[in-house]
């Protein structure tokens, strides 16, 4: 196995204490090529998991904090007049990072909302005619307050869809808050992190988790998980075919961090919860959507063939 | 399996499809308190609130039960039964509480169905029932499969009655027989109309406002001519100035015909009546059930008929009936009460002074009704004490009933032995069934007078004033406004091609389906090339056909199963995992290899080593896409070498 890609891991779990299977997940995301919405309450380390994991991975950083009254400009950047020379500059707005922090992102508008969704969607930002592609890799975590909070503009199923995967970091479990309560500053501790991995070599990982095999017979599972929830009556709606293949990308993911180059069923079973958990919605309970419990239950209902 | 709302909404389905054709004959309360049950029960679900009290519960059903007990004065037979089952099932809907009471009120409501051909065996209740299977299933599947939604689930349910449907042909034809109607049960009593011993000015109008079936015929060879269609019932002796009645032969010897040529072979499928009398074609000469033929050429079973009756019987049309009528019976035929019809005895006495022989004594009386402006209607007026004199003189309307019974009131009264016959006469071809139907409004009353060489002759008064009735039915000869029931009207053809069809699919019905008993069954079977064919055969038949079909259906089943690719693979680690499966540790169906080596391990350290090397090969063979020959038989070897 890859080791810059377990002392990616290790660094990561030192800071972030009593997650690692967050991490894996973020870590699978991020190797998947898809982006990230983390959704939990404020101060659980949410910023601090993007932090350390563009500092590890070497990556550029930017952090966006969402407002209401915000303004597409604001993102993507905006064309200056430049009085010496005559000409309008176009002035990059934060989103030209490879690893941007989309933070609270239910509290801008829907239309600055859609305006990093698409630039999330297209790899590229057009801004007044001219097409300006973004770096590579490009990796967007965002976060996301829990939706039956004041002032938030919930984003909506489509733009859901648009992240391969939604976790929840939840408390620390005991032990880890000790840690964390004892330990150093989490800031100074970020400060002082080297990265363990150069961005050819990132890229590489995600070349190789493209090449890893995919069976006949874990088709057939993941199709009938994709049957179950179609036919389910817990569901509002069944998984959509491009649900479908981001649980295959996820898996394939998460194969490779797990030192295999073969997907099995519990990779599918490792990635679901993060994977279907916002693309589901329970029948008796349409008000908030997903949750761990029903992607466990998916799980728990569908035999592997 | 959760007790979740649309599973108790299923179930209310269920319970309320099975009894509401019942609700037609259950008394009045009991419906209104199934319903009541039913929608109490739907309230509670729908809101989330407990079940009541078992002591509650229990003081309704000891109330109901009670109150079973009062209307109908006992606690057994068929209605009590079907009562009782149904109270308590909709109860029972009160009282779910685990797995194992919806299993048995699907099993109920299974049951209720039967119960329902008790009462009606047509096609439509047949149909209804099917869709309430359909239900059935399909809640039965919602409590198997959880949370499938409502479509695969209804799909899974029909699939179900597909299979099952080769079942039950098998089934259905070659089970042994009893001998008896499929559902008749001996305390049977029908409240159906038909033809009865008596006969009283406006019985029969009566009858001619139904028009349900009577009983349907097939000729063998060509049918006779409508004129010559005279279905013989109860022949009426006796006259007491109002109505007639059958009375008691003053003999037993069974009745002679001379000379008789032109026979006719038909089938009747006789319809429950209650009444012994069989149909047949005058003069009856062979049936084919037991029967006997009564001194008056009257065919009567030897039990009332009160379930569906098929017989074969042979009919001769021309014929000296009795040549040798004992003096007694003719006696009878003479008889008239003291003091009625003054008038009309006087008419009879004039026409037979002026008569020469019997014959123009007859021609003479149907002279009389043809020519004094009788009329033909389905509602005559109100006749007195001297019924014939007033119909004669004052009313001249009448019903076949009056003609008939006048006629053989004036004979008498002229000195010619004569009697009334009832029956049905006529009846309606169904050309694409091949058959006629006899309808109750096609009852009919005429007479038989008595002549010295030529025995007894029929003589139909009725067809002197409306030849019509005799020649094209009942609505020919009536006038348009008549209140008819709907069927005798004339129709459009498309109506009409629409009720032969219906009729004609009723009577396959009646044939091969409620009327296939042990004749039928012999016949089939023997025309399907079956010999010898006893019980035993026919069971064993059944039970090989019945293992044949449940072994090519699991053949096939397990064939989809193996049809998988990677099968070998997924064989040799269910293997395993039926050995640990052995051993308690059982795998889920949805648990990975991987989870369930990490979980051997944890509960047997023991076995860690081995079951991670097979569930590491078992994940490379089947999912790393390095299924080879040798790797295969590697992974056969170590899962047998796999001991606990």
């Amino acid at each position: 196995m890859n080791t810059a890609i377990n002392k990616v891991i290790t660094q990561t779990e030192q800071v972030i204490l009593g997650k690692p299977r967050q991490i894996r997940l973020a870590l699978t995301c991020l190797l998947a090529r898809g982006h990230l919405l983390i959704e939990d309450l404020p101060g659980v380390g949410k910023t601090t998991l993007a932090h350390v994991l563009a500092r590890t991975l070497g990556l550029q950083f930017q952090r966006i904090q969402f407002t209401s009254d915000m303004l597409p400009a604001d993102i993507l950047g905006v064309s200056i007049y430049q009085r010496d020379s005559g000409e309008f500059k176009f002035h990059a707005g934060p989103i030209f990072a490879q690893m941007i922090l989309a933070d609270e992102v239910n509290r801008a508008t829907p239309k600055t909302q859609s305006a990093l969704l698409e630039a999330m969607e297209e790899h590229q930002v057009t801004s007044e005619g001219e097409t300006r592609p973004l770096p590579t890799p490009f990796f967007v975590i965002a976060t996301q307050n829990p939706t039956n909070q004041i002032g938030t503009f919930p984003l909506p199923e489509s733009q859901l869809d648009r992240f391969l995967m939604r976790i929840q970091l939840g408390y620390p479990d005991a032990q880890a808050e000790r840690g964390l309560l004892s330990g150093i500053e989490r800031r100074d501790l970020i400060a002082k992190l080297a990265p363990q991995m150069e961005t050819a070599e990132l890229m590489e990982l995600q070349q190789q988790v493209r090449q890893v095999f995919v069976s006949p017979a874990l088709l057939d599972y993941v199709q009938a998980i994709l049957r179950h929830t179609r036919e389910s009556a817990r569901f509002v709606h069944g998984l959509s075919p491009r649900a479908g293949l981001s649980l295959l990308a996820a898996a394939r993911a998460w194969a490779l961090l797990d030192g295999r180059n073969a997907v099995i069923p519990e990779d599918i079973q490792a990635v679901l919860p993060g994977v279907a958990s916002h693309r589901l919605q329970s029948v008796q309970d349409v008000q908030t959507s997903g949750g761990d419990n029903l992607a466990r239950e998916l799980i728990e209902a569908v035999a592997i063939p | 399996m959760k007790l979740t709302a649309p599973l108790i909404y299923g179930l209310i389905a269920c319970i309320l499809l099975v009894s509401a054709p019942h609700a037609g004959h259950l008394p009045l309360w009991v419906s209104a308190i199934c319903s009541a049950l039913l929608a109490w029960r739907a309230y509670l679900t729908w809101n989330g609130n407990p079940l009541p009290a078992r002591w509650l519960l229990l003081v309704v059903t000891f109330a109901c039960v009670l109150a079973i007990a009062a209307t109908f004065h006992t606690l057994f037979g068929r209605e009590v039964g079907v009562t009782l089952l149904i109270l308590l099932a909709t109860l029972k809907l009160l009282e779910i509480r685990a797995v194992r009471d919806v299993t048995v009120l699907i099993y109920l409501s299974c049951f209720i169905i039967i119960t329902n051909f008790f009462y009606s065996q047509s096609i439509p209740t047949a149909l209804f029932m099917l869709v309430t299977l359909l239900v059935i299933m399909a809640t039965w599947v919602h409590m198997q499969t959880g949370d499938l939604a409502f479509k695969p689930r209804l799909r899974i349910a029909g699939i179900l009655l597909l299979q099952a449907i080769p079942l039950s042909l098998i089934i259905f034809v070659l089970f042994p027989r009893v001998q008896g109607p499929l559902w008749g049960m001996p305390q049977d009593a029908y409240a159906s109309s038909g033809l009865s011993d008596s006969m009283a000015p406006g019985s029969l109008s009566r009858l001619s406002l139904s028009d349900a079936v009577a009983f349907r015929v097939v000729f063998n060879g060509k049918a006779p001519p409508s004129d010559q269609m005279y279905w013989r019932g109860p022949v009426l002796w006796d006259f007491d100035g109002t109505s007639w009645k059958r009375g008691r032969n003053a003999t037993l010897l069974r009745p002679v015909l001379t000379d008789a040529t032109t026979p006719v072979d038909y089938t009747v499928t006789l319809e429950a009546h209650n009444k012994p009398w069989l149909f047949v074609l005058d003069m009856p000469a062979k049936i084919s059930i037991p029967a006997d033929l009564a001194p008056d050429f009257q065919v009567l079973s030897r039990t009332p008929v009160n379930a569906r009756t098929r017989y074969s019987a042979t009919s001769l049309l021309s014929y000296r009936a009795n040549l040798g009528e004992p003096p007694q019976q003719l006696q009878r035929a003479l008889a008239l009460p003291q003091g009625y019809n003054p008038q009309a005895r006087k008419l009879a006495a004039e026409w037979r002074t002026r008569s020469d022989s019997d014959m123009a004594l007859v021609r003479t009386a149907l002279d009389y009704f043809n020519r004094n402006g009788f009329e033909y209607s389905l509602e005559p007026p109100l006749l007195g004490t001297d019924s014939v004199d007033d119909f004669i003189f004052t009313t001249k309307k009448g019903f076949c009933e009056h003609y008939a019974g006048s006629f053989v009131f004036l004979m008498r009264a002229a000195g010619l032995p004569s009697r009334v016959v009832t029956g049905y006469q006529g009846g309606e071809y169904n050309n694409l069934g091949g058959y006629y139907i006899l309808r109750q409004y096609d009852a009919h009353a005429w007479a038989e007078v008595w002549l010295r060489e030529r025995g007894w002759v029929r003589i139909d008064p009725t067809a002197a004033i409306a030849p019509a009735r005799i020649q094209s039915g009942l609505n020919a000869a009536l006038p348009n406004n008549a209140t008819l029931p709907f069927l005798a009207r004339t129709q459009s053809p498309l109506l009409l091609k629409l009720r032969f069809n219906l009729d004609a699919l009723t009577n396959q019905w009646n044939q091969w389906v409620l009327g296939y008993n042990t004749e039928r069954q012999f016949a089939f079977l023997t025309r399907l090339g079956m010999e010898d064919i006893t019980w035993k055969k026919l069971a064993v038949n059944m039970l090989s056909g019945v293992a044949l079909l449940v072994g090519i259906f699991t053949l096939i089943m397990l064939r989809r199963l193996s049809a998988h690719p990677a099968d070998a693979v997924q064989a040799i680690w269910l293997k395993a995992c039926r050995k640990l499966e052995k051993a308690g540790l059982p795998r889920a169906p949805h648990e990975g290899a991987m989870d369930y080596a990490a979980r051997i391990a944890a509960a047997r350290p023991e076995l860690s080593e081995d079951i991670h090397d097979l569930a590491a090969r078992y994940a490379s063979l089947r999912y790393g896409g390095e299924a080879g020959k040798d790797g295969l038989a590697a992974f056969g070897n170590a899962v047998r070498a796999f001991k606990l």
